[in-house]
């Protein structure tokens, strides 16, 4: 299903078995999906389908015990080690000691860029996600949204290619939430990164992704691909026209069959 | 600063929170110990007064004239609070700093080898925190020994320290505070531990997803994230540091020092003596204490931490 681009990420077979006390948890199992470039992939499901998992296989911070998968064509440590991708987590994880400005500075620091290039990043990272004027701030003087926006900026700030993003606003409201959706397409338009975005709101995969990957859990595996036809442009009126509320259907039946409600 | 302390009505006095907050029931508490300890001096001190009347032949002594003496023996059992203030004034404020009489030179003596304990015992502990906080094997290999380091009594392992060093010519100042590091290390240890293991998984996986290397998570997160930790264990740190600095003056023969004070004091029966210098040492504890307090509050608000 990989369109004309070069594919980013190729998965194939992978899977993934904790070993617990209580016997193995198959976290993820089956996974076939390529990722090209320049696309906006949802993963959507319900709590324990693994959505968050398969990400964070993806960022080699969980190693799959079956399959192959590779990113830019490297496996995910060497993408990993190479400074591939920006990860976004669930919280926006400042550190409480440092300032906005220092906060966004600090994969710059790790990474080795000159003091005057950090400053210019800085500043066009967080005008890129309207937070110019708090540069001098402490995470806990901003609101959570702005937060999480400043983390958007820390991970965009080193320019990778692939933005990794794990339910980022899933914590906030949903009026803030739809600003910040319509901001983060604006921002994907923008910069043109391939962006892998976990999330359990139909509404906000719809609106976002140019494909949806809809998992099941038990074991996670993937349910149904979903390919957008609607446009990239889009605005939040776009939620309302009979396009949109076919595919959220869509997303909506393959959520209900694969999710068992007998517990 | 906070907003609140911007917008907080001035007219208040800030007294006036103090007053309702904690002075009074500091005062209370202080005068509550003050009573206490004049109603045990009179006790304890009771029956050498008595059989000092029996000697006398002073009958029927009224018990305005025994309390009132009690409280003004030479070398009472235990001295009142009076007869300490007088000794602590006249050990400080009326002698040279320099003369062996003064408690502010004995106290100097043990301020000095308390400070180098001290400073020797948190580097070492923040060192060895670090090295068990990086590896498994050292977690496993040294954290034993360092716990077990502290159930050895300190007042038996001091004397063998202070021969140990002087018979490899080492003497002075360094044997003392080598007690003292041997006290403060177990505390910061401990706590720079716990500190440099606080921060949250998903901040040590911002790290990785940086591929940043074990230096600079260790300078960027882990010790930033353990400065309150480091606060707390420096405050029992210097506490125990001046402990250490006492009781390794104890087998120096009494020369000098706080612990000095309390061993002639013993020989001699001076318990006004040993009591004042018990509450110099205390009295210097204090202040460490709330000397690291103020630098702990200086650094965390330099970190923007809200307090």
């Amino acid at each position: 299903m990989t369109g004309p681009e070069r594919s980013v990420i190729d998965i194939e077979n992978l899977s993934l078995t904790f070993e617990t006390n209580d016997g193995p948890v198959h976290a993820l199992s089956d996974i076939d999906l390529s990722i090209g470039e320049g696309d906006f992939v949802s993963l959507i499901g319900p709590s324990g389908c693994g959505k968050t998992t398969l990400l964070r296989v993806i960022a080699d911070l969980e190693a799959p015990t079956g399959g192959t998968i590779s990113v830019n064509g490297m496996s995910p440590e060497e993408a990993r080690l190479k400074r591939a991708y920006g990860y976004v987590f669930q919280a926006a994880a400042l550190y409480p000691w440092r300032t906005i400005a220092d906060n966004i500075a600090l994969p710059l620091e790790i990474m080795g860029f000159a003091k005057g290039e950090r400053e210019e990043r800085i500043r066009r990272n967080m005008e890129l996600v309207n937070l110019s004027g708090f540069e001098r701030k402490y995470p806990w003087q901003l609101s959570g949204g702005m937060q999480q926006r400043a983390s958007i900026a820390r991970a965009l700030s080193f320019d990778p290619d692939l933005l990794l993003m794990d339910e980022p606003f899933g914590a906030l409201d949903e009026i803030v939430r739809d600003h910040l959706n319509e901001q983060l397409l604006k921002l994907w338009a923008k910069t043109r990164k391939t962006v892998v975005f976990v999330t359990h709101s139909i509404p906000e995969a719809v609106f976002l992704s140019t494909r949806i990957v809809v998992l099941c859990p038990r074991p996670g595996r993937i349910y149904d691909v979903i390919e957008s036809d609607l446009p990239r442009e889009r605005t939040l009126d776009i939620r309302e026209t009979p396009e949109f509320l076919k595919i959220a259907h869509r997303v909506r039946e393959g959520l209900r069959a694969g999710h068992s409600y007998d517990d | 600063m906070t907003i609140e302390a911007l917008t907080a009505p001035p007219s208040r006095s800030p007294f006036a929170g103090l007053m309702q907050g904690t002075a009074g029931p500091v005062l209370v508490v202080v005068a509550a110990i003050i009573a206490v300890w004049y109603l045990a001096a009179v006790m304890l001190n009771a029956p050498f007064q008595r059989d000092m009347y029996k000697r006398g032949g002073i009958e029927d002594a009224p018990l305005a004239q025994l309390v009132a003496d009690t409280l003004s023996q030479d070398r009472p059992v235990l001295p009142a609070p009076h007869q300490v203030a007088v000794e602590l004034w006249d050990t400080t404020a009326n002698k040279a700093v320099t003369s062996k009489r003064s408690l502010v030179y004995h106290g100097g003596i043990t301020l000095s080898s308390t400070l180098l304990g001290f400073v020797l015992g948190t580097a070492l502990g923040i060192g060895l925190a670090i090295l068990v906080v990086h590896s498994r094997v050292l977690d496993k290999s040294l954290m034993p020994w360092v716990i077990s380091s502290q159930t050895i009594p300190i007042l038996a392992i001091a004397p063998m320290i202070i021969v140990v060093l002087n018979a490899i010519g080492i003497s002075g100042l360094l044997p003392k505070a080598m007690i003292s590091t041997y006290l403060s290390f177990f505390p910061v240890t401990v706590g720079m531990v716990k500190g440099l293991r606080s921060p949250e998984a998903i901040q040590m996986d911002l790290m990785k997803t940086y591929s940043a290397s074990p230096a600079q998570a260790l300078w960027k997160l882990r010790l930033p994230s353990a400065m309150p930790y480091l606060f707390a264990s420096m405050k029992v740190g210097v506490a125990a540091s001046l402990v250490g600095a006492i009781v390794g003056e104890l087998p120096t023969g009494a020369v000098a020092g706080l612990g000095a004070r309390l061993l002639s004091g013993s020989y001699y029966g001076q318990t006004v003596q040993i009591w004042s210098a018990l509450i110099a040492a205390a009295v210097l504890a204090a202040t460490l204490v709330a000397l690291i307090g103020v630098a702990e509050r200086l650094a965390l608000k330099r970190m923007g931490m809200r307090r």
